[in-house]
């Protein structure tokens, strides 16, 4: 990292400082902060996010950012919607550690190229939905509900999600939420959630830790992301080159046969 | 090119919740919650997440206002708490301390509205002190 900034190959990286003995988000931009860099697994920032407000301002640089498996996926999701631009943008990849790819039930705990850490082993845990998909429909719906329930509107899923990044969110579009009026009801608000991020979620769990209501929001998004590989094939933030099947403006491919055809 | 998040404390209630402010070129642009936090532990409330958006507000007083004849004028902050200073006073000697009430606001820190309380009750010398959260 202290190469590619005094060689000029990047103009800064984002990655994690210790700020006052807490790891927080920070741009280096002099060789020599990179001193306080840390890669700290406990507190996990959505710096994909971040960057994205970053290169606005700036679109002319190259930017390099430390990024974990699920900072890569969100990477291609970012890079694959033209939130970012193509080739400004330089991953340096850290490895999780068996224990965060534990924790965090990750299906893939590594980016493409690591820098540091060891590799840990994928974990294929689908235990969560299995145990829901498990209950006859009535209870898994009051489940949901009673979940839902406690929903506070702070809208932190949202705002802390590193593939959610519409200028307008459908979810506070003033055609359809009054301003000063209350946000979507229960369910409509998660649905709508879910519906959208169906081919972005790349499953970093951020969104569940951000819920101070402790709403199990990433069993939501994974069960979607599950229908969605195996309706249409489609990992989001696997390949760049492959368009998301939701997209509206796509070539056509992932139609499913339905009226009409 | 600057980009750093600043650790503090949520104005909005007596929680008392880590967050970052984010710092673009000198501009708060964002909030973000503090992970690593004990009390809020990575979660906001819609509030908080939008704890940057009154910085830039234009309706802001920059300056304390002083009424005089029905209409406010700006003042140096000597002459506005100078004023303040000579009529509590002339209040306390003319109709005694307990004629005054002092009310606090949950936007301040812990530690400000106990020198609030300290400051009603040894200068002052009256118990008349609340908070605007349990009005």
């Amino acid at each position: 990292m202290k190469r590619m900034l005094e060689e000029k190959e990047v103009s800064a990286i984002l990655a994690l400082r210790r700020n006052n003995g807490h790891p927080t988000p920070f741009l280096f931009t002099k060789a020599e902060d990179l001193k306080d860099w840390v890669a700290d697994e406990a507190n996990r920032y959505p710096l994909t996010k971040i960057l994205i407000m970053i290169a606005k301002k700036d679109p002319n640089e190259t930017i390099g950012i430390v990024v974990r498996g699920c900072e890569e996926r969100s990477l291609v999701e970012l890079l694959k919607n033209f939130q970012l631009r193509q080739g400004k943008v330089k991953a340096i990849g850290i490895a999780c550690s068996q224990e965060l790819a534990n924790r965090c039930r990750c299906s893939l705990p590594f980016p493409s190229q690591v820098e540091e850490g060891q590799l840990a082993k994928p974990v294929e845990d689908f235990s969560d939905l299995e145990e829901i998909e498990k209950q006859p429909e009535d209870e898994r719906f009051q489940y949901w509900m009673k979940q839902f329930g406690k929903c506070i509107k702070c809208y932190g899923c949202r705002n802390i999600c590193p593939a959610c990044f519409c200028p307008t969110c459908t979810l506070e579009d003033s055609n359809l939420i009054k301003a000063g009026g209350m946000p979507p009801e229960i369910p409509i608000f998660h649905l709508h959630k879910a519906y959208h991020m169906a081919d972005r979620c790349i499953d970093c769990g951020l969104c569940e830790e951000a819920c101070p209501m402790g709403i199990p929001v990433r069993r939501l998004y994974r069960k979607v992301k599950k229908s969605v590989k195996d309706l249409f094939g489609y990992v989001p933030g696997e390949k760049e080159e492959e368009k998301g099947p939701l997209e509206f403006l796509g070539d056509g491919s992932y139609e499913l046969p339905g009226a009409g055809k | 090119m600057n980009y750093e998040t600043v650790l503090t404390t949520c104005t909005y209630c007596g929680c008392g919740c880590g967050l970052l402010l984010q710092v673009l070129d000198g501009e708060v642009v964002g909030t973000l919650p503090q992970k690593d936090h004990v009390i809020n532990q990575g979660g906001l409330c819609i509030k908080g997440w939008n704890a940057h958006e009154f910085i830039y507000q234009e309706g802001r007083l920059k300056r304390p206002l002083i009424n005089k004849e029905g209409s406010f004028r700006e003042a140096s902050w000597e002459e506005a708490l100078g004023e303040v200073a000579t009529r509590l006073k002339k209040i306390k000697e003319e109709s005694g301390p307990d004629s005054i009430a002092g009310l606090t606001s949950a936007r301040c820190t812990n530690e400000e509205n106990y020198v609030f309380q300290k400051w009603m009750r040894a200068v002052i010398g009256t118990n008349n002190v609340d908070h605007c959260a349990r009005l």
